[in-house]
């Protein structure tokens, strides 16, 4: 296994679509990275470019310290997972995993050998002797795997792999993929637009939105510290409730305003964040979590500061959580972040985001304990951990928070600890 | 892991579903059924009645009428088989008629035709389909174009060149060109590789097979419906074929059976009964290719979107 290192990668089509813009990427020996994003982003691009079956119109890859640019897909010694698996109709499964080996000329013994112990491993052994029409969904994603494994390459690339199975299988696979790779040890970049795979799956997870790396952090980082607008919307699921407010200082305090509401910034957050000292009087964007927002009749004790009020336009129980839907009379955010996001999830979405732009409102979700007792039409009262607020400049989009974690920071800075 | 096979069971629940017997169906059904047959029966007897009448022919004795006022459809009265014998010796005709001969020589330029064309089409259809290269539209207009010249036009410029070569009298003005590939063949052939996804290239590539083992190894192999359609053709063309061999041939050893067939025919005295056998044994060998292929074929002609 060796590391790979993505620097300044651009890739321009033909058409002149500038497809991925100067990626830097670095991909540590036996880690996995998820690059996630909306269709289109690019995220393929990157990943077909490592495999080499895309050219580099720019940049540099570097794979175990070897620059591979100019190598044939054969010679980058690099094993790809594809969507729809792209197994070879013609061939066993055996032959199907031995292939490479095959061609690498691997001897016989040795091939065998190989291709037994990966079928061991995916438990593959009863399916050897068949052709891939005769395997269902889960099966053939295991021979995919399965040919990348026997490889022992350089590095696995997965094209969105389980976005062709059912969402039960998916989560089966998720594991086992996650099993297979702690394993091996094997070094992997995981293409995906489903973010709960992304921040299952990934060590590190690289957000991409039109051929910009966006941020790239732990999980958990990318959830807590959005690095800008796109990255706060992407993850997260429902996703963060933004709006257009304002900061307004009074009595050595700042307080968040929005429509008729007001919630005061506690000073850690201030502290914490010097940049929100000089947006004061300028217009941002104010990002709540769902899950920073509480019925205040059932968690009480938050400051009079911290409480939203609000009318709950639907209720949808799930069980373990509620989600209260209400809307708030201050208009949504709209820049191409948000654009982005909202085509993503389907053109009526983005539609719907304009006409909310149009009547100054926002829709907002807050996910409450099923203990709530507040139901549609009703009135309710909602305590909001201000410790948690985000907030974005309206114009970049960037997060202010004093330290601009871009891409390029984490690069050279994550890595390293 | 253990439950990935039992999953895709879990779905709608079971219903019983009634079994009917194929012959148990309401009577306008079985109306509809029998005039079906009905129709097609009659269909078919009307198309075979040609060869009904081929098979009475060659039944009958030498110098019994064959062209009879009312034609006679199916055999009744004579049942001369020797006749298929003697066509096959070549015994009983006047003049020298080496049928067994012709058939291997036919043999010779069929089985060199659809060698040629399945070397030639498949690699020149593999790269219209495939490889990004500077011209390849315009090639391929070209290549199109040419199907609209027709053989005829070509005929006397080809026999020229030719005969230049000094290949007159030989078998290789009838099976080079084949090697030379035919517009029609590639057009098919790239049709049908283009279905393929390209995501076996890549996977392939990534394998690390090149170029040509992408073709030899993938491509080819999961082409053979179409490659299958190829060759029946040119079987059945080659097999046919008059005016070629009767261009090029001149020496009675190299004839094949279409000029063979063709040479019985006299302005007097033809020997329709040995002719009308020779006829229908020389329609054996298509049949059983055809019977052979038949499964790739059918589904080969679908995939294609080519109606024979």
């Amino acid at each position: 296994m060796a590391e790979i290192v993505l620097g300044g990668v651009t890739k321009v089509f033909r058409d002149g679509t500038k497809a991925v813009n100067s990626v830097d990427l670095e991909i540590p020996d036996g880690k996995l990275v998820v690059l996630v994003g909306p269709s289109g982003c690019g995220k393929t691009t990157v990943l077909r470019m490592v495999a080499g079956l895309e050219d580099i119109t720019e940049g540099g890859i570097w794979i175990g310290d070897r620059l591979v640019n100019d190598r044939s897909p054969g010679e980058r010694d690099v094993a790809m997972v594809f969507q729809n698996y792209a197994l070879y109709p013609h061939m066993t499964v055996y032959q199907n995993m031995a292939l490479s080996l095959k061609i690498h000329k691997v001897k016989r013994e040795e091939m065998d050998r190989r291709v037994r112990e990966a079928a061991r491993i995916l438990r593959l052994e009863e399916l050897l002797g068949k052709r891939p029409r005769e395997l269902s969904g889960g099966q053939r994603q295991r021979v995919a795997m399965g040919r990348a494994i026997v490889r022992q390459p350089q590095a696995f690339l997965m094209d969105e792999p389980l976005s062709n199975l059912d969402a039960k299988l998916r989560v089966e696979m998720r594991a086992e993929i996650l099993r297979i790779q702690k394993d091996l040890q094997a070094t992997t970049i995981y293409v995906t637009h489903d973010q709960t795979e992304a921040m299952t799956l990934g060590d590190r997870v690289a957000v991409m939105n039109r051929g910009i790396l966006q941020q790239v952090d732990s999980p958990q980082t990318l959830y807590r510290r959005p690095a800008n607008l796109f990255v706060a919307g992407f993850i997260g699921s429902p996703a963060m409730n933004m709006v257009e407010a304002t900061l307004t200082a009074a009595n050595g305090e700042l307080f968040a305003e929005f429509g008729s509401h007001r919630l005061r910034v506690p000073e850690t957050v201030v502290a914490e964040q010097p940049g929100l000292q000089r947006a004061v009087g300028r217009p941002l964007v104010l990002g709540i979590r769902p899950e920073d927002m509480e019925d205040a009749s059932v968690v009480p004790g938050q400051p009079a500061q911290g409480r939203m009020s609000a009318i709950v336009d639907l209720r949808e129980d799930m069980g373990a959580e509620a989600y209260l839907h209400f809307t708030v009379d201050a208009p949504p955010v709209v820049t191409e972040d948000t654009r982005d996001l909202a085509s993503d999830r389907g053109t009526e979405v983005l539609e719907a985001l304009e006409e909310q732009a149009s009547i100054r409102s926002t829709p907002f979700i807050a996910r409450v304990t099923p203990e709530s007792r507040v139901r549609e039409a009703e009135k309710v009262e909602l305590s909001v951990d201000t410790r948690k607020l985000h907030f974005f400049d309206i114009e970049t989009g960037e997060a202010i928070d004093g330290t601009r974690r871009t891409a390029a920071v984490d690069a050279a800075g994550l890595y390293s600890a | 892991m253990r439950t990935v096979e039992a999953a895709p069971t879990v779905g709608a629940p079971r219903r019983v579903v009634p079994r009917h017997s194929k012959w148990r169906v309401r009577p306008r059904r079985l109306l509809f059924r029998v005039s079906m047959y009905l129709v097609l029966l009659a269909l078919s007897a009307f198309i075979l009645l040609p060869a009904g009448w081929m098979l009475n022919a060659a039944l009958k004795p030498d110098l019994e009428p064959v062209f009879t006022p009312n034609p006679q459809w199916w055999p009744t009265h004579f049942w001369h088989w020797e006749n298929f014998g003697r066509v096959l010796t070549g015994t009983g005709v006047n003049e020298p008629f080496p049928f067994l001969r012709y058939t291997i020589n036919t043999t010779v330029i069929v089985v060199g035709n659809i060698l040629g064309i399945l070397i030639s089409c498949s690699l020149v259809g593999f790269a219209f389909a495939r490889l990004r290269f500077r011209g390849s539209k315009v090639l391929f207009y070209v290549l199109i174009v040419t199907m609209l010249i027709p053989w005829q036009a070509l005929m006397v410029p080809q026999f020229l060149m030719f005969f230049k070569f000094g290949w007159y009298g030989s078998y290789l003005p009838l099976i080079v060109p084949s090697f030379g590939g035919l517009a029609f063949f590639i057009f098919l052939i790239r049709q049908y590789m283009r279905t393929i996804p390209r995501d076996l290239d890549d996977a392939a590539r990534v394998d690390g097979l090149n170029t040509w083992q992408i073709f030899w190894r993938i491509i080819l192999p999961l082409s053979t419906p179409v490659l299958t359609v190829c060759a029946v053709f040119t079987f059945l063309w080659n097999w046919n074929n008059l005016l070629g061999p009767l261009l090029y041939l001149d020496n009675q050893d190299k004839f094949t059976v279409a000029i063979g067939l063709a040479s019985l025919v006299h302005r007097s005295d033809t020997p329709w009964n040995l002719m009308m056998a020779a006829n229908l044994l020389s329609i054996v060998p298509p049949i059983v290719v055809y019977f052979f292929a038949q499964k790739k074929l059918i589904g080969g002609i679908a995939s294609v979107g080519l109606k024979g």
